[in-house]
């Protein structure tokens, strides 16, 4: 299972049209709906966590493309919230990137934004659940 | 203890804590005041090394009596925030363990499971101050006619809540390799195949059995720093086991002593007592539990002068040989190579593909929570906030 977010910019004229729903219907594609807001010029916005397929989620931006919809994928929305993270270092067993790792002799457990593919793999390993998804907030421009 | 060159009873000590002239110190602190000074000068010297440990402690829960309801009930099933709690004691007693899963949680059946709450998050929620659903279902009597009960409760308004975990504070555990073919999900956190990291969980030389490693000082009685709050050691924790091969210095060399503690919840903070979710194997509670630990004489000095250089422990195979029950060694290495980030996997033991192989280490308990909890104690000591409490009868020893 392939699964991604990415960010659907819809001009005025798009905006009428089922295309997101059309992405289960005919590409066979999961999705849940982050955001999504529609600004004065009738310009819409969605923030979106797509899966599916490799091959469905390829046909399926491509459709969307086709209908004259700008897509952008998200990097660097996985936040660490410091008050929760107790530095003990699980995240560190699954992090494929390196961007979360242990800092010695202190044993501080450092996170580089800069490093993270946002693969997510860290929000469930984490115990006491300090990595998160950053909460969009509709201030995204196209 | 036969002759030796300095003699202070607990007494002694808590004066100076009284009078405000006690010499305390973390045991992190230690290691270099005993290598600097000898066991004798430091003993002398210092008068209290505090120790402290942060980790999941799956052995951990709490004792609630939650208040008679109108009309009455005896409880005989029990959920706070839809987890259930062991309601087999008196018409309003219960017991909410820290592993015990939400009633609809879905477990392992997408694997691996999240976990997302369970009983060790009821307990950081009560001590956070939220409001916690409670649940009560019976089947009535004549005395207590009611059948179901429901109501929002506070850690503020439940008459008396009691934190009593039967197996806290290893002494010592497993460092878990997976040298299966498959990446698996255990207590001891992702266990990568072929060997891919090695995680492990103490507190070394900060970690409070291994500063008395024989039980000299720590019994029933023994008065700790516990969730944020203050707290008992009561007995020997459950899989006490002190007849383990030991180094030099008395340390074990695998997991032995354990502390069964108890503490009044009400006192305890939700930093100290964190409800955790280890996916693919369920919910518990990380506890913070600190132990003062009295420099009676210089023997006690050399033991909370021990550094992560003189702590070992044993590698496991956790792909394997662990979910068989056997848990033989397969090499042996300190705390202070796993606290460098990589190990080598050395020794006749490693299977042979992977002997000479350098691996990733990841730590479970948290040395910067750890640091802080013996920091506390140190200023609850220094300030006359807290004495020490001389055990009644120490732990079973060798
Ligand atoms: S999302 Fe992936 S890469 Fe980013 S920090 Fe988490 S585990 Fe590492
Ligand atoms: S697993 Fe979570 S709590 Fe532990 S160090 Fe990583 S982010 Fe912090």
């Amino acid at each position: 299972m392939y699964s991604k977010m990415i960010i659907l910019h819809f001009p005025r004229q798009a905006l009428e049209k089922p295309l997101v729903c059309n992405l289960a219907r005919d590409f066979d594609l999961t999705f849940t709906i982050l955001n999504a807001t529609i600004n004065p010029k009738k310009e819409g916005m969605m923030v979106l966590e797509l899966s599916g397929t490799p091959q469905h989620f390829k046909a399926g931006v491509q459709y969307l493309k086709d209908h004259g919809v700008e897509v952008e994928s998200v990097g660097g929305q996985i936040r660490r919230v410091t008050e929760i993270c107790t530095h003990c270092g699980s995240c560190t067993a699954v992090c494929p990137t390196g961007a979360l790792s242990v800092k010695t002799p202190e044993m501080e457990v450092v996170f580089d934004q800069d490093k993270c593919s946002v693969c997510k793999l860290c929000i469930t390993a984490c115990p006491p659940r300090a990595m998160v998804l950053r909460p969009t907030n509709g201030s995204f421009k196209g | 203890m036969g002759d030796t060159k300095v003699k202070k009873t607990y007494a002694e000590i808590n004066a100076k804590i009284k009078a405000g002239e006690v010499v305390v110190v973390t045991a992190e602190e230690m290691v270099e005041i005993v290598q600097k000074h000898g066991p004798v000068e430091a003993a002398r010297k210092v008068d209290v090394v505090t120790t402290g440990t942060f980790a999941p402690m799956c052995s951990s829960g709490a004792f609630i009596n939650f208040g008679h309801t109108r009309p009455g009930i005896k409880a005989s099933r029990v959920w706070l925030n839809n987890v259930p709690a062991y309601a087999g004691l008196a018409a309003v007693d219960c017991y909410i363990g820290a592993t015990e899963c939400g009633e609809d949680d879905p477990l392992n059946r997408v694997f691996p499971g999240e976990f997302n709450y369970g009983g060790g998050h009821v307990i950081q929620d009560l001590v956070a101050g939220k409001s916690v659903h409670l649940k009560a279902t019976a089947y009535g009597t004549q005395c207590y006619p009611s059948n179901q009960a429901e109501k929002m409760v506070t850690l503020q308004d439940i008459p008396w809540a009691v934190l009593c975990n039967p197996r806290n504070g290893y002494q010592n555990y497993n460092c878990a390799v997976n040298f299966g073919k498959k990446m698996i999900y255990t207590y001891m956190g992702a266990l990568k195949p072929n060997a891919g990291n090695a995680n492990y969980c103490s507190a070394g030389q900060l970690s409070p059995l291994m500063n008395d490693p024989l039980y000299r000082t720590i019994g029933l009685g023994t008065r700790i720093f516990l969730g944020g709050g203050i707290g008992y050691v009561v007995w020997q924790g459950s899989q006490h086991n002190p007849s383990v091969e030991r180094t030099e210095g008395g340390v074990p060399m695998r997991p032995a002593g354990t502390l069964m503690v108890l503490g009044d919840l009400k006192q305890m903070t939700p930093r100290w007592l964190v409800g955790v979710s280890i996916q693919g194997y369920g919910t518990s509670l990380s506890v913070g539990l600190g132990v003062p630990v009295p420099i009676l004489d210089e023997q006690m000095a050399a033991y909370t002068g021990v550094s992560d250089q003189e702590i070992v422990t044993q590698i496991i195979d956790y792909g394997e040989d662990y979910p068989k029950g056997k848990a033989r060694s397969l090499g042996q290495v300190t705390y202070a190579e796993l606290r460098s980030g990589e190990i080598t996997l050395a020794g006749s033991g490693i299977p042979e593909k992977f002997r000479g192989q350098k691996i990733h280490t990841v730590p479970l308990s948290s040395m910067v929570r750890a640091r802080e909890i013996a920091e506390t104690l140190k200023q609850w000591i220094r300030h006359k906030r807290f004495v020490l409490g001389e055990p009644q009868t120490t732990l079973p020893s060798v």
